[in-house]
């Protein structure tokens, strides 16, 4: 009889479980790879394709599956990489120079007189930073331009170029104390 | 110092003190500038006024250089709700709006409007605001809107606009006066109690009302025996209930807004949240000054008052305007030659100023020469020792010695943890450091590090947004694309289609098949280009379904249209009308946009009545837009950047738009010759997309085969159409036409021979 009940137990007992387990696969379900986005978050997002992937997310996706290096991302620069590095949990190595190099952040700007109105940097750029129109002016929106470059190909006369953001009161950054040292003689 | 003796002399306090956490008591120095009465500064020749004269937006410009301004004129309007107005200190002209080295640490340069003063001070038109109406009514947003406009900042030292503080919610607890006016050698806000109390406490009445402030308490240092007397006079005299001063021990940094409301109150306000929500508010004494000057006399904030002291021949305070030159202001105090510097605030929070020709600006109460005498070497950094000192001395309760480890080693996640964003710089910690460690400065660092870290942050989560935007823009336009296709493509009457137009529908058949053949012969040689190829199935795919609609539509309007009559010639016509008339709204609809944008009258006027011109204008148009392609690529083939697709561009853009003119112009006076043109622009469209099509994946080459056999099939059926159809009216055109495909299919081949 004891024997019959401790079957008996056992069994309700892993109906009850399997249920509780089934119920929580079903509400805390993980439908993204959440490494991916821990992976984009660290990534600047210029969305560039200097890593050699079509954006920061499929790069970030291909380092989650082990298929691209964590040095391929220049406007990351070094300390991206060290960042990757952390998460991941692996050595840091510098930037690979085959991607291109850190450059200081800078924005587009168009040369209104010379735009013919292609319109074929605004397809070109990914954040939708250039408006315009057909046979119209084009004009960059500063603040949303990520330094991409990806507007100066298309170009056909030529009239995007590359401007470094400066420092300006706003941005400017206290640095680093450093201790003068003096030398006697 | 005799300060014992003047503590004797006060009245004892009705209001209780309550102490704050750590502190420290630094020489005062305030004997040095708080004898003399303050005495308006000389006018300066010249003003250089920031336009960030507060915290939040910098103020817009409203002036041109070459303006003539009048004391208190508009210089600058408020941008946005955390702004505020800057106006001219005086009258004279505006010489410049450029960037200048303005007061900060950094030494950048800023917007500033540079005055050249008449010397006249001749005030320009004031507009007083009724603000006891406006306050009887409880109309509080007029009055803080007023005080915006008017310029009016917290002059303590963070000029946070003030009127962002008197957003009375349902009444305030007690209203804190700020006068404790703690750092050593500043005596600014001494002398503004001591001389002109009654304004200030007619200001506190204002701000009283407007907060609904249940209690006022003034809090004022025990080393400024005078102002104490002063204030409490003004107090008793006016009607303001409740209101008392109360004397607060002289300890560093008791003038500290969260300090000084636990003197007063014995309220701690904890880390995120703003005292209001405490029922607390603080106002400087020279802030509430302020407030009275713009309600009751319509005074902007154009000057303030400043402690000139430190190695000065005569240290003591002035009345200055705000963008006066500093070098102008030590000059005026008698400045030594041998200063090493200038510091800008007190010794304690203020900063070195990176160049004495900067302008004042409304957080400047201090300028302090610095000498040798005052201000001794620094001894060397040494190592922390973890003595604890700087815990002691902390008056916000932080470790900040544990804040100076995770700084220096640039660890900043801890040091957030660690309330680094608690510290208000105070520097206590680094005055009792035995180490002489400049902890403060690395307390900045690691606050900006953070800042600027959480600003790229916000823009890379902005960029993210967008570019997951454009990318479900696209998808969805493909998608929507797609539907809109298949919709029309789905009711189509195959068999009236067959009957009215065989010829036509065994054409297009022939033409996707050549098209399929060439992508079949593409693909093979071109590996690599699979998802390419994928791609162009689809857009196959697509032509062929619009193709098919075109014809549907047709044979159901010549079905519609008459049934015994020959199909060939009356589709045709009916096809006319309609295209004609589309065409027709087109072009009035570029009408209109070019007399938008061109402002001329003259424009639309020649596009009506002489076609002609235009055809001749157009021509010389695409001239110069291919000329300056050209150009382009002749400087591209230069640095060697994607020449395929600069190739691709200029022709289809010109042929493009070629093509469209062309149809403006002619139609109207040849109707007649309609199919032919359509097709041409159905031919112009095919090229452009298949050249589209071409540049989106990597290769140029495969993708471009078939839309391109697509569309030179289109261009000999037009032919044949014609011919059939009209078959007199223009066998030039058509020839042409037939070149121009045949150039670019030569072109084509040429490039991929190239790329082979």
């Amino acid at each position: 009889m004891s024997f019959l009940l401790a079957v008996a137990l056992m069994a309700v007992l892993a109906v009850i479980l399997g249920a509780v387990l089934g119920w929580a696969a079903i509400k805390y379900k993980v439908d993204e790879d959440p490494l991916v986005d821990k992976i984009d978050a660290i990534l600047p997002q210029t969305q560039c394709g200097q890593c050699g992937f079509p954006g920061c997310k499929p790069y970030a996706t291909a380092i989650a599956d082990g298929e691209a290096d964590i040095n391929q991302c220049p406007p990351g620069g070094d300390d991206g990489v060290r960042k990757l590095a952390d998460l991941l949990g692996v050595d840091f190595k510098p930037l690979n120079a085959e991607n291109g190099e850190e450059k200081p952040k800078s924005v587009a700007v168009i040369d209104e007189n010379t735009c013919i109105g292609c319109t074929l940097c605004i397809q070109a750029c990914p954040v939708d930073a250039i408006v315009g129109a057909a046979k119209h002016m084009h004009t960059i929106i500063e603040k949303e331009c990520t330094g991409c470059e990806l507007c100066l190909a298309p170009c056909p006369v030529d009239c995007i170029s590359m401007q470094p953001v400066g420092e300006t009161v706003q941005s400017w950054k206290w640095r680093y104390p450093v201790i003068k040292l003096k030398v006697t003689a | 110092m005799n300060a014992p003796a003047m503590k004797a002399s006060l009245p004892a306090n009705t209001q209780p003190v309550y102490r704050f956490h750590g502190g420290v008591h630094p020489p005062e120095m305030k004997h040095l500038s708080n004898a003399a009465p303050i005495v308006p500064a000389p006018l300066p020749a010249r003003l250089v006024v920031p336009l960030q004269q507060s915290i939040g937006n910098r103020a817009k410009c409203r002036v041109a250089v070459g303006d003539l301004v009048k004391k208190g004129q508009l210089l600058a309007a408020a941008d946005g709700t955390v702004s505020v107005a800057v106006h001219a200190p005086t009258s004279g002209t505006v010489v410049a709006i450029d960037e200048q080295v303005v007061a900060h640490p950094s030494g950048l340069a800023e917007l500033c409007v540079t005055i050249e003063t008449d010397g006249f001070d001749v005030w320009g038109d004031r507009t007083p605001l009724d603000w006891r109406a406006a306050l009887a009514n409880g109309d509080g947003k007029t009055i803080r809107d007023y005080l915006r406009d008017m310029g009016v900042v917290g002059l303590g030292g963070a000029v946070f606009p003030s009127h962002l503080k008197l957003g009375g919610r349902d009444g305030l607890e007690t209203l804190v006066i700020n006068g404790a006016e703690c750092e050593p050698f500043i005596t600014c806000d001494d002398r503004l109690m001591r001389e002109r109390a009654g304004e200030i406490v007619a200001g506190i009445a204002i701000v009283a009302q407007l907060l609904v402030a249940r209690q006022v308490l003034v809090g004022i240092e025990d080393n400024k025996p005078e102002a104490v007397a002063a204030m409490r006079e003004a107090l008793a005299a006016s009607d303001i209930g409740n209101a008392h001063v109360v004397v607060v021990p002289t300890l560093y940094p008791s003038g500290g807004a969260k300090q000084l409301i636990k003197l007063l109150t014995n309220k701690e306000v904890p880390s995120g949240v703003r005292s209001t929500d405490l029922g607390v508010q603080c106002f400087n004494v020279a802030t509430v000054y302020t407030i009275f000057r713009a309600l009751e006399h319509a005074e902007p904030v154009i000057s303030r008052i400043v402690t000139l002291t430190g190695n000065v021949a005569r240290a003591g305070n002035v009345e200055a305007l705000i963008g006066t030159p500093i070098a102008d202001l030590l000059d005026f105090a008698g400045n030594q030659s041998d200063s090493e510097g200038y510091i800008y605030g007190g010794p304690m929070m203020g900063f070195e100023l990176p160049d004495t020709q900067v302008g004042l600006t409304k957080a400047g109460n201090c300028v302090i020469a610095r000498s040798a005498a005052h201000f001794p070497t620094k001894a060397p950094e040494m190592p922390c020792i973890r003595c604890g000192e700087c815990a002691t001395a902390c008056p916000q309760e932080l470790q900040p010695m544990d804040l100076y480890w995770f700084s220096r080693s640039k660890n900043f996640g801890k040091a957030q943890e660690w309330n680094l964003f608690d510290c208000i710089e105070c520097g206590a910690c680094a005055y009792v450091c035995p180490s002489s460690i400049q902890l403060v400065d690395y307390y900045r660092f690691a606050k900006s590090e953070i800042w600027a870290a959480e600003s790229a942050k916000k823009a890379a989560d902005l960029a993210r947004q967008r570019h997951e935007f454009k990318q479900f823009r696209e998808e969805r336009e493909q998608e929507e694309k797609a539907a809109r296709l298949a919709a029309r493509a789905a009711p189509k009457p195959e068999a009236a289609a067959a009957a009215v137009d065989p010829d036509k529908a065994a054409k297009i058949k022939a033409a996707m098949e050549r098209a399929a053949a060439a992508k079949a012969g593409a693909a093979p040689a071109n590996e690599t280009a699979a998802p390419a190829v994928s791609v162009d199935d689809d857009k196959a795919a697509k032509i062929r379904a619009a193709m098919e609609a075109a014809a549907a539509k047709k044979a159901a309007r010549a079905a519609a249209e008459a049934g015994g009559e020959t199909p060939a010639t009356k589709p045709a016509a009916a096809l006319d009308e309609e295209k004609a008339a589309k065409i027709r709204a087109a072009m009035e609809a570029a009408k209109a946009r070019k007399a938008a944008t061109d402002g001329g009258v003259t424009a639309p006027a020649a596009d009506a009545t002489e076609p002609v011109a235009k055809a001749a204008i157009d021509p010389e148009k695409a001239a110069k837009i291919r000329a300056a392609m050209e150009a382009a690529k002749a400087k591209k083939e230069g640095r060697a950047l994607a020449p395929s697709v600069s190739d691709n561009t200029p022709v289809g853009e010109v042929a493009g738009s070629l093509a469209n003119e062309e149809v403006q112009v002619d139609t109207p006076s040849k109707p007649a010759l309609d199919p032919e043109k359509a097709a041409k622009i159905r031919a112009a469209m095919e090229a452009a997309k298949a050249k589209k099509e071409g540049r989106a994946p990597a290769p140029a080459v495969p993708t471009d085969t078939p839309a391109g056999a697509a569309s030179a099939a289109l261009a000999s059926e037009v032919g044949q159409v014609d011919t059939q159809a009209k078959p007199a009216i223009d066998p030039d055109k058509a020839a042409k036409i037939r070149a121009a495909m045949e150039a670019a299919k030569a072109r084509k081949a040429a490039k991929e021979g190239g790329e082979a």
